[in-house]
C-alpha cells in the first residue's frame, strides 16, 4: 500500500550557521519515508517531504540537537470543514439523482400508470432497470464496495443490509422484467422505484447526519476561535503581518491593545494588562512586564508589548486543551460497551433474521408468494439500523464534553463524565480549594496608642526579612495602603515563636504616621482589615508618645543606638516569655481563633503595640457552591492538614458536612479509601500537584486551578477556573449527557427492537399490515438523524449558574 | 421439490452467516521489521483488518483515512482507552505498545472494525 506524499513544515529553533542547516537537513533525511528536506536558515523553518508524522520528524530534529515545532494552524479545521461541505453536497447530489428517478416511478405506481411486462411495457422497465443501475452506481456505490470489502474481512456493517436490501430488489425485479414467466402473474410486480428511493432517503438521511454532527464540535470550534488568524512579527526589523501558522519558534511578536495575542511566548519590551478569563477564569487583567509569561488565545487590554514566541501549533497552552477535549470526546464509556457488544453481533443476527423471514413467507406466506417473501426480506434488511446503536453514546459524549468545556471544566475522558454524575460524596481540599489559598492580613487591632497603619507598617518591616509565609501578606497589605517598610537590623526567628528584631528610626516614622491622618486610609473598600474597623484610629490623642519613651534603656541603650527600638512579633508564647502583658487584647484574639484566624502580637520596646490577624480567607463563591451540591444530594466533607478548631471554623463558614482535620499530605489517599469502603462514590476535588494520590485514588478527581501541567494530566477533570461552581457544573453536565445517552439507546434499541419484526410481517396474520420498503428506508434514514439531533438538544444545556465563556 | 431445496438452502445459509462473520477469522497481516503497518480507511473497512504484532513491543500504525463520511473520523481502542482523529487523505500515525491480547479497533460507531493481536 502507498501513502501519498505530504509536506510537513517545521520552526527549527537553535540554528545559527550554515552547517546546522545541513545537520538539521541531514536528521531530517535520514527519517526512513522523508523523501526531501528543505532547512531555510533565514526563515529558520524546515519543508518536509515525505509521509512521516510531524512527531517523528521532531523527534529527530531534537535528536540533532535543534528544538523543533510543527507550523500548523487553523487551516487543518479548515480543511476539515471543507471537507466535510463537500461531503455534504455529494451526499445531497446523489440523493438528488436516486430521487428524480425513484419518485416518478413511484407516483406512476399510485396513479396505476404503471407500463406492463409484456410487449412495450417490457422495453420501458428494461430501460428502467439500467437507468436504476445507474443510479445505484452513481448514488450507492459505496454501500455495494463497502458490503463487499466489509464481507471479505469477516465483517459485516451497514452497507451489508443496505446493499443486499436494495441489490435484492434491483435483482429480483431486473430478473422479472426480462423473464416474466418465472413467477405467476400475480407477483410480476417490479422495486425499481424502491431500490432508488431508498437509496434516496439514505443519503438524505446521512446528508443531515453529517450536518447536524458538525454542530455537535462546536465547543472546539469556539475553543479554537479564540486563537487569532494573523500575527505580527518583527524580522531583520521589519514588521509583517503574517499567518499564525507561520510564526516561528523565537520569532518577536508585537501585541497591540485590543490585539488577542496569538501564540504562547515571554514579553520582551513593554508591559501591559491582559485578560486570561478564557483560560484560567481569572476576571481580573493581569499585569505582565518583561520575563512575564503570555498565552496565546488570552486579550491584551491596555498596552502594548513585544513577546517572544516559546510554544507554537500544537504546543500551546490554548491547542492542548483542545487536544484533550478532543481525546475525551472521542473516549467511551462504560455506558456505551453494552452497545458496542451488540453492535458487534448486530449485523449478522441481522441477517440471520432476514433469511428467517424469506424460509417463513417463502414456506407460510400468501399468493404472490415470491413478491410476499421479496418485500418482506428486503424491509426487514432496509430497516435494521446498527448506526443509531453506535452512535447513541460517543454522539452524547462528544456533545456533553464540549458543553462541560464551555464552563471551563475539562474532563479527561468519558468515563470520568459518566462518574462524576454517580457521585455521593464530594471531599474538598481545604487549603487553595475552599479558601484562596494564601494568606491575607484580615485584622489589625492596635492598643490606643496606635493605629492600624503604623502597626501593619512596623510588622510589615520585621517580617520582610523573614521567608514565612504570612510575611508576604503583611508586604501585599503594606504595599497596598502604600506604607514605605522602615530600616531593621539584628533580624532573629523564634522558632515556633516569631521573630524579634530591631527597627531603626521608628519613633520617627511612626510618630509622623501617628500625627499625619493623611496617610492613605487603611480601610476604605478594600475589605482586609475585617473587625478592626470599629476602632478609630487614636487621632486624638494629644502626645501619641510611644512606648519607646517608657521602655527606653533596656535593649535600644545596650546597643547605642538611640533611634533602633526592640520589636517582638510573634505568639502569645514569645510575649509570655519577654513578660509582656496581653490582657488587653486576649478576648479579640480568643475571637480571632475561633474563626480560623491566625493572630500575632507586636510588642514595641516591651510593650504591647497590637495585634495583627492573617487568614487564608475562603472563596467568595465557595459557600454557594457548596450549597449546590448539597441541592444535588450530594455529602461535602472537607480534608485538611490545619488544626481542628481552625478547620471547623472554615467549614463553618462554608457549610461543610464533615471535616476531617489533620491530616498528613500522604494519608489523604488513605481518607478517600476510608470513605469509599462506606459505601461512597467519591469526588475529590484539590489543587492537583499535592493531591496528587487522593486525586487518583477518588472514582472522579477533580484539578482545580488554572490548569497546571500536572493536574491536566493527572486529574480526571480539570477546572480551568478556580471556582468550585465547576464541580456542580461538571456533576450536572454529567448527568444531562448520560440522561441523553440513555434517551438514545433507549430509542435506538426500541427502534430496532419493534422495527425488525414489524417488518418481517409479525402484524400481517393479525392485521395484515405489512411495512412498505420505502417506509424502511426513511425510517432508517431518520433514526440516526435522530440520535445526532438529541445529542444536539445538550448544547443548549444551561447549569443552573449560568454563566458561560463566549 | 423446489420446496425443500430452498428451504435447505436457507438452513445452509443462516449457517454460513453463523461461520463466516463469527467463527472463522480471517488471516492476520503480520508486522514487519520496521514496526510501521499501514492501515488504509476506506469502504467500510480497514485493510488490514486483523493485525499481528509482537505483545510489548512498539508498533506504529499509519492510518490513511480515504472515507469522507464522518463514521471514519475517528480510529478507538477501546479497551486501551486511545481515540485518534483521522484526517482525511493524511497519514496519521499511532505509535503504541500493546499488551499481550486481542484488543478490537473501531470507528466511532464500531461499523468499521479491525483487530490488533499482540503475541
Amino acid at each position: 500500500m502507498t501513502v501519498p506524499s505530504n509536506t510537513t513544515r517545521l520552526s527549527i529553533s537553535g540554528m545559527s550557521c550554515a552547517g546546522c542547516v545541513s545537520r538539521v537537513e541531514t536528521a531530517l533525511k535520514n527519517v526512513p519515508g522523508v523523501d526531501e528536506a528543505l532547512v531555510n536558515l533565514v526563515e529558520r523553518t524546515a519543508q518536509v517531504r515525505g509521509a512521516v508524522a510531524a512527531g517523528v520528524l521532531i523527534a529527530a530534529v531534537k535528536g540533532a540537537g535543534y528544538d523543533a515545532a510543527e507550523m500548523i494552524g487553523a487551516q487543518a479545521e479548515q480543511d476539515k470543514e471543507a471537507a466535510e461541505a463537500a461531503h455534504y453536497r455529494a451526499l445531497l447530489r446523489q440523493s438528488a439523482v436516486a430521487a428524480l428517478v425513484g419518485f416518478p416511478l413511484m407516483f406512476m405506481d399510485w396513479f396505476g400508470v404503471m407500463p406492463h411486462l409484456h410487449g412495450g411495457g417490457q422495453i420501458f422497465w428494461m430501460v428502467v432497470a439500467v437507468v436504476t443501475l445507474g443510479v445505484m452506481v452513481y448514488s450507492g456505490a459505496r454501500f455495494y464496495t463497502g458490503a463487499w470489502k466489509s464481507f471479505k474481512v469477516h465483517n459485516a456493517s451497514m452497507d451489508t443490509l443496505i446493499g443486499l436490501g436494495t441489490g435484492a430488489a434491483w435483482v429480483y425485479s431486473t430478473l422479472i422484467t426480462f423473464f416474466p414467466e418465472v413467477v405467476p402473474e400475480a407477483a410480476r410486480h417490479v422495486y425499481f422505484e424502491a431500490a432508488a428511493i431508498i437509496i434516496a432517503l439514505i443519503n438524505f438521511g446521512s446528508a443531515l447526519e453529517t450536518r447536524a454532527r458538525g454542530k455537535t464540535s462546536q465547543a472546539i470550534k469556539r475553543l479554537i476561535g479564540l486563537q487569532p488568524k494573523t500575527a505580527r512579527v518583527i524580522r531583520d526589523g521589519k514588521e509583517l503581518d503574517i499567518d499564525i501558522a507561520q510564526v516561528g519558534l523565537d520569532d518577536t511578536v508585537r501585541v497591540r491593545p485590543g490585539e488577542k495575542i496569538p501564540v504562547d511566548g515571554v514579553v520582551i519590551d513593554g508591559h501591559s494588562s491582559v485578560d486570561e478569563a478564557m483560560l484560567t477564569g481569572e476576571p481580573m487583567p493581569v499585569e505582565k512586564q518583561p520575563g512575564d509569561k503570555v498565552t496565546g488565545g488570552t486579550l491584551n487590554k491596555t498596552g502594548a508589548f513585544l513577546f517572544q514566541a516559546k510554544r507554537i501549533g500544537k504546543d500551546t497552552a490554548l491547542a492542548r486543551i483542545v487536544e484533550l477535549v478532543r481525546q475525551a470526546q472521542n473516549s467511551k464509556p462504560a455506558i456505551g460497551r453494552l452497545a458496542d457488544k451488540i453492535s458487534a453481533l448486530f449485523v449478522p443476527s441481522v441477517l440471520i433474521v432476514a433469511v428467517l423471514t424469506f424460509l417463513v413467507w417463502f414456506n407460510f406466506g400468501p399468493e404472490p408468494v415470491a413478491s410476499y417473501t421479496l418485500v418482506a426480506t428486503m424491509t426487514v434488511l432496509i430497516i435494521a439500523c446498527p448506526c443509531a446503536l453506535g452512535l447513541a453514546t460517543p454522539i452524547s459524549i462528544m456533545v456533553g464534553v464540549g458543553k462541560a468545556a464551555e464552563y471551563g471544566v475539562l474532563i479527561r475522558n468519558g468515563e470520568a463524565l459518566q462518574q462524576a454524575g454517580k457521585l455521593t460524596t464530594v471531599v474538598l481540599d481545604k487549603t487553595g480549594t475552599v479558601t484562596l489559598g494564601r494568606p491575607v492580613v484580615t485584622a489589625l487591632l492596635p492598643m490606643p496608642e496606635w493605629n492600624e497603619n503604623s502597626l501593619l507598617q512596623i510588622a510589615a518591616s520585621v517580617e520582610a526579612a523573614s521567608e514565612h509565609p504570612l510575611a508576604q501578606a503583611m508586604l501585599d497589605a503594606a504595599n497596598t495602603r502604600g506604607l514605605e517598610l522602615l530600616r531593621t537590623e539584628g533580624f532573629a526567628a523564634v522558632a515556633g515563636h516569631g521573630i524579634s528584631a530591631r527597627v531603626i528610626d521608628l519613633r520617627k516614622s511612626v510618630v509622623a504616621i501617628v500625627d499625619n491622618n493623611s496617610v492613605p486610609s487603611p480601610s476604605q473598600g478594600e475589605g482586609q482589615d475585617g473587625g478592626s474597623r470599629t476602632r478609630p484610629p487614636p487621632i486624638d490623642h494629644p502626645h501619641p508618645n510611644p512606648p519607646p519613651e517608657r521602655g527606653r534603656g533596656q535593649s535600644v541603650s545596650a546597643h547605642g543606638d538611640d533611634d533602633a527600638v526592640a520589636v517582638l512579633f510573634g505568639n502569645r508564647k514569645l510575649m509570655d516569655q519577654h513578660r509582656i502583658d496581653v490582657t488587653a487584647l486576649a478576648p479579640r484574639v480568643a475571637q480571632l481563633a475561633a474563626q480560623a484566624q491566625t493572630a500575632m502580637y507586636l510588642a514595641v520596646d516591651g510593650m504591647l503595640a497590637g495585634v495583627v490577624a492573617v487568614a487564608d480567607p475562603v472563596k467568595e463563591d465557595s459557600k454557594a457552591a457548596i450549597a449546590r451540591l448539597h441541592a444535588i444530594g450530594l455529602k461535602v466533607v472537607m480534608l485538611t492538614g490545619d488544626q481542628l478548631a481552625t478547620a471547623r471554623a472554615v467549614a463553618d463558614q462554608v457549610g461543610v458536612d464533615e471535616v476531617i482535620a489533620e491530616v498528613l499530605p500522604q494519608d489523604k489517599a488513605a481518607k478517600v479509601v476510608a470513605l469509599q469502603q462506606r459505601g461512597e462514590i467519591v469526588g475529590m476535588v484539590g489543587d492537583g500537584i499535592n493531591d496528587a494520590p487522593a486525586l487518583a485514588q477518588a472514582d472522579v478527581g477533580f484539578a482545580i486551578g488554572t490548569g497546571t501541567d500536572v493536574a491536566m494530566e493527572s486529574a480526571d477533570v480539570t477546572l480551568m477556573r478556580g471556582s468550585l461552581h465547576g464541580v456542580a457544573d461538571a456533576i450536572a453536565v454529567s448527568r444531562a449527557t448520560v440522561r441523553n445517552i440513555k434517551q438514545n439507546l433507549f430509542g435506538a434499541f426500541v427502534y430496532n427492537l419493534l422495527g425488525i419484526p414489524v417488518a418481517a410481517g409479525i402484524l400481517y396474520p393479525m392485521f395484515g399490515v405489512l411495512l412498505n420498503p420505502m417506509i424502511a428506508g426513511a425510517a432508517m434514514a431518520m433514526s440516526s438523524v435522530t440520535v445526532v439531533s438529541n445529542a444536539n438538544r445538550l448544547r443548549g444545556f444551561r447549569t443552573p449558574r449560568a454563566e458561560v465563556v463566549t | 421439490m423446489s420446496m425443500l431445496l430452498i428451504n435447505a438452502l436457507g438452513a445452509a445459509l443462516i449457517c454460513f452467516i453463523v461461520w463466516w462473520f463469527w467463527l472463522a477469522t480471517p488471516k492476520a497481516q503480520r508486522a514487519l521489521a520496521s514496526g510501521v503497518i499501514d492501515v488504509l480507511v476506506d469502504g467500510g473497512v480497514y485493510t488490514p483488518a486483523r493485525i499481528e504484532v509482537a505483545a510489548g513491543q512498539p508498533v506504529t500504525l499509519r492510518f490513511l483515512r480515504k472515507d469522507p463520511s464522518p463514521c471514519a473520523e475517528q480510529v478507538v481502542f477501546a479497551d486501551l482507552g486511545i481515540s485518534q482523529e483521522l484526517v482525511l487523505n493524511t497519514p496519521h500515525d499511532l505509535t503504541l505498545t500493546p499488551p499481550p491480547g486481542s484488543h478490537e479497533f473501531t470507528c466511532q460507531m464500531a461499523m468499521y472494525r479491525g483487530t490488533l493481536i499482540a503475541r
